[in-house]
């Protein structure tokens, strides 16, 4: 599906072969069991892609910011069902602590305003986080919890929390979690410059990313397929209708892909989540979820009823697109934040930020 | 089939921010003047000669043109700024936008030397304004049905017809017109059609005006009446307007002017709904930023996969078709998002003046330059579907 060498790294052409290789939607869709999961993660493990953001002196693999927002978009076409952007996300996070980054899959909680976390004088954690990606099959947890009002990392083992049962709309695994006086591994103090919406602003640039790539592939699996679809005697490429809603789709795909690109290179260059990195994640995570969105009402559309199916893996792709959009703030969540913000700044001061990018 | 739709992240090079600076500098002194009224375009009808010459001075047209023509040999992006910069302060700029983006650069190409060293410098010095005559009364989106025919002659060819919906062209000084020479053939009815400089002072030539619905007069028709026009004002190949004049599309299409032209309607928003906007203003006004700072960074990557000498077309294409179609929005929703503010803000009025122009003027930006349908035809070829 994805083109070799066309982001332009050599990490990334690795994790596109992986892909390629063990995690066909296709393969995966006609799976019974999960037996495809198991050589999947080992070769993402084995070849440094997990903890790909965590330096090498501290056990990962040092890849650019940026080569790791890249492998997520390539992990995104391939709708991959397994928690690796959780994973580098938290080794991103620990990395940047005194903790030591476990092997295995991680999975992280930013603590935000509904949700939060206390690690009292005993250095016991209580509280509850919802709707945790993948929490249920990660063996670490890395989350932000407050201590006398101030912000730390706490790393927590998974097998210590009350986790919940329950999947996403994409059936991937996203859970509730109950911290019931549980010991923590280790705890820092928080880095400077991060702190719950810090951590919000890197999860939506990561869920953009993978939201992007999941856009590309639906936007080659449409084209293709409506190249061989033939009805009233002609492909259904050829009707301007389909043209038109298909010229649609790649406009939504551009936007997804330019505005997550973007993000994914204002983190990579900036020394800090500042006003500016705040404007390009924001906007990213609201404009992708925007094409995801639009985006897989046009699939859908173009594919007719078979689209629709088990069989199909078209499904693969738009079921993640709904539930990514939902991670680590949702449009409005952002919009609401981002329009707050630009109205605190003023009129006269919305076309120097948008022109400073 | 991967269909690789790609934006490298462009940022601009801080000789294009300094640029940016100076043209800000420049753009309060003529505010400061009153030579416009940066709140909206209503008071003028975008053409000031007087103007266009202090940008000239200046050195702000023909920017990426060759230095023998009159311009600076600065990059795409260093023209990127100026152009939105003079966008968003809605700078009277008609008397050189076009010379600027697409009739110097056509003439580059495809004019003879003394044409070049003649014309070039002074659309530079913003004493030369362009028209584009390509449609007519029975040829819009279809241009290969042109019908105003020119016909070999003594001193060069003869042109009889009528162009319609030229913009500007009551001040022009040239047209670059595209002209029936031969009937379109079997195997090609693109075939036949010939583009030429011609000079709007020549005899012949009657400007007719065509008021637009708000009662601006900014387009035109244009009737030719044995007009005779020099053999070597053709441009490029007799019969082959077709192929000629694709590689600048990309720049036509992507530039900031595609998704700019209403912008004062978000700034005059966000001052109508104030400091502390209710959850439903927070939220309308935070997606249509997200909306406006991609497309720009699409259109500034655009623009810079250029300069690098990339070929993005499909890219550019989808920047003018998204574009369009929010700049087109955007006047309605901010007229939803404005419905419960207060009745006593400091620019209610101006912002109703400024809703009222842009709802009226919407309409058109989905029309010019190339409809949405037509857009979506190219992207859709672009995607291999034709
Ligand atoms: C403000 C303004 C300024 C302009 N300035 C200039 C200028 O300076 N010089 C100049 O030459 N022209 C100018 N134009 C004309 C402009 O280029 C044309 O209006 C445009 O190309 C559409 O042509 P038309 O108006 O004849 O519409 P038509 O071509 O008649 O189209 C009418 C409708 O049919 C649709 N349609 C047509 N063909 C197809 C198709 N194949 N598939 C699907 N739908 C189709 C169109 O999308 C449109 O919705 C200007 C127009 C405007 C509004």
């Amino acid at each position: 599906m994805a083109g070799e060498g066309e982001l332009g790294s050599i990490v990334v052409d690795t994790a596109t072969r992986i892909f390629r290789d063990l995690c066909d939607p296709q393969t995966i869709n006609n799976a019974a069991e999960e037996s495809w999961k198991q050589p999947l993660w080992r070769t993402l493990e084995d070849s440094g892609l997990t903890l790909c953001w965590v330096p090498e002196d501290k056990g990962g693999a040092g890849v650019r910011i940026a080569d790791g927002f890249d492998i997520l978009q390539v992990a995104g076409r391939f709708a991959a069902p397994l928690p690796l952007a959780e994973t580098m996300l938290a080794g991103w996070l620990l990395a940047q602590t005194d903790l030591p980054v476990p092997a295995g899959a991680m999975t992280l909680a930013p603590g935000d305003d509904q949700n939060e976390i206390l690690l009292d004088a005993g250095g016991k954690i209580t509280g509850n986080a919802r709707k945790v990606p993948f929490a249920s099959e990660v063996s670490h947890l890395a989350i932000v919890a407050k201590r006398n009002g101030d912000n730390v990392i706490a790393l927590i083992d998974s097998s210590d929390c009350d986790i919940s049962s329950g999947t996403n709309i994409a059936g991937d695994a996203q859970n509730d979690i109950v911290f019931n006086n549980v010991s923590p591994v280790g705890v820092s103090d928080m880095p400077t410059g991060l702190g719950p919406e810090e951590v919000m602003m890197m999860g939506a640039a990561v869920r953009s990313r993978q939201m992007a790539g999941a856009l590309a592939a639906i936007l080659d699996l449409s084209v293709e397929y409506s190249k061989e679809r033939v009805a009233f005697e002609r492909q259904i490429a050829k009707f301007q209708a389909v043209q038109h809603n298909l010229a649609r789709l790649a406009g939504e795909v551009a936007a997804a892909e330019a505005v997550s690109g973007s993000a994914a290179d204002a983190i990579d260059r900036a020394a800090r989540f500042d006003d500016a990195v705040f404007l390009e994640t924001a906007s990213a995570k609201i404009r992708v979820g925007e094409a995801a969105g639009e985006g897989a009402a046009i699939a859908h559309q173009v594919f007719g009823a078979i689209g629709f199916t088990a069989e199909h893996i078209l499904h693969r792709l738009t079921r993640r697109l709904w539930a990514w959009r939902d991670d680590f703030g949702g449009e409005s969540h952002w919009a609401v934040k981002l329009g707050a913000r630009v109205a605190m700044h003023g009129a006269d001061d919305l076309w120097p930020a948008l022109a400073s990018r | 089939m991967t269909q690789n739709i790609h934006f490298d992240p462009v940022r601009l090079p801080p000789e294009a921010q300094v640029l940016r600076g100076e043209v800000r500098a420049f753009l309060a002194e003529e505010i400061a003047a009153g030579s416009f009224n940066p709140e909206c375009e209503t008071d003028n009808d975008g053409f000031d000669r007087a103007f266009s010459q202090r940008v000239g001075a200046k050195g702000w047209i023909g920017l990426t043109w060759p230095k023998k023509y009159g311009g600076h040999e600065r990059s795409f992006l260093e023209r990127y700024v100026v152009t939105e910069e003079f966008r968003v302060a809605n700078a009277p700029t008609r008397g050189h936008f076009v010379a600027d983006r697409q009739s110097g650069p056509m003439l580059m190409k495809y004019a003879n030397k003394d044409i070049c060293m003649d014309v070039l410098p002074r659309i530079c010095r913003g004493e030369c304004c362009f028209c584009i005559g390509m449609s007519e009364p029975g040829s819009g989106s279809d241009l290969f049905a042109a019908k105003t025919k020119a016909e070999k002659s003594a001193g060069g060819w003869r042109v009889n017809g009528t162009k319609v919906w030229t913009s500007s062209a009551h001040h022009a000084d040239y047209m670059i017109g595209l002209f029936r020479t031969s009937p379109p053939t079997e195997e090609n009815r693109r075939h036949g059609l010939t583009q030429f400089l011609v000079d709007m002072t020549l005899p012949g030539i009657t400007v007719n005006p065509v008021h637009q619905m708000n009662g601006s007069h900014d387009f035109n028709e244009v009737v030719f009446d044995d007009v005779i026009i020099p053999g070597t004002h053709v441009l490029g190949d007799v019969d082959m307007a077709w192929q000629q004049a694709t590689s600048e599309l990309a720049y036509e299409r992507s530039g900031p002017e595609r998704f700019l032209e209403t912008f004062y309607i978000l700034v005059g928003l966000v001052r109508l709904l104030g400091a502390n906007p209710d959850l439903r203003g927070a939220e309308g006004i935070g997606r249509l930023v997200a909306q406006v700072h991609t497309l720009r960074r699409m259109s500034v990557s655009v623009n810079g996969m250029l300069q690098g000498g990339k070929e993005p077309v499909l890219e550019g294409s989808i920047v003018k078709d998204l574009g369009t179609l929010w700049e087109q929005a955007l006047p309605a929703k901010a007229r939803d998002l404005a419905a419960f503010s207060d009745p006593e803000a400091a620019n209610r009025i101006s912002f109703e003046e400024q809703l009222e122009y842009a709802t009226m003027i919407a309409p058109k930006l989905t029309i010019q330059g190339g409809t949405t349908e037509v857009l979506r035809g190219i992207i859709a070829r672009g995607l291999g579907l034709r």
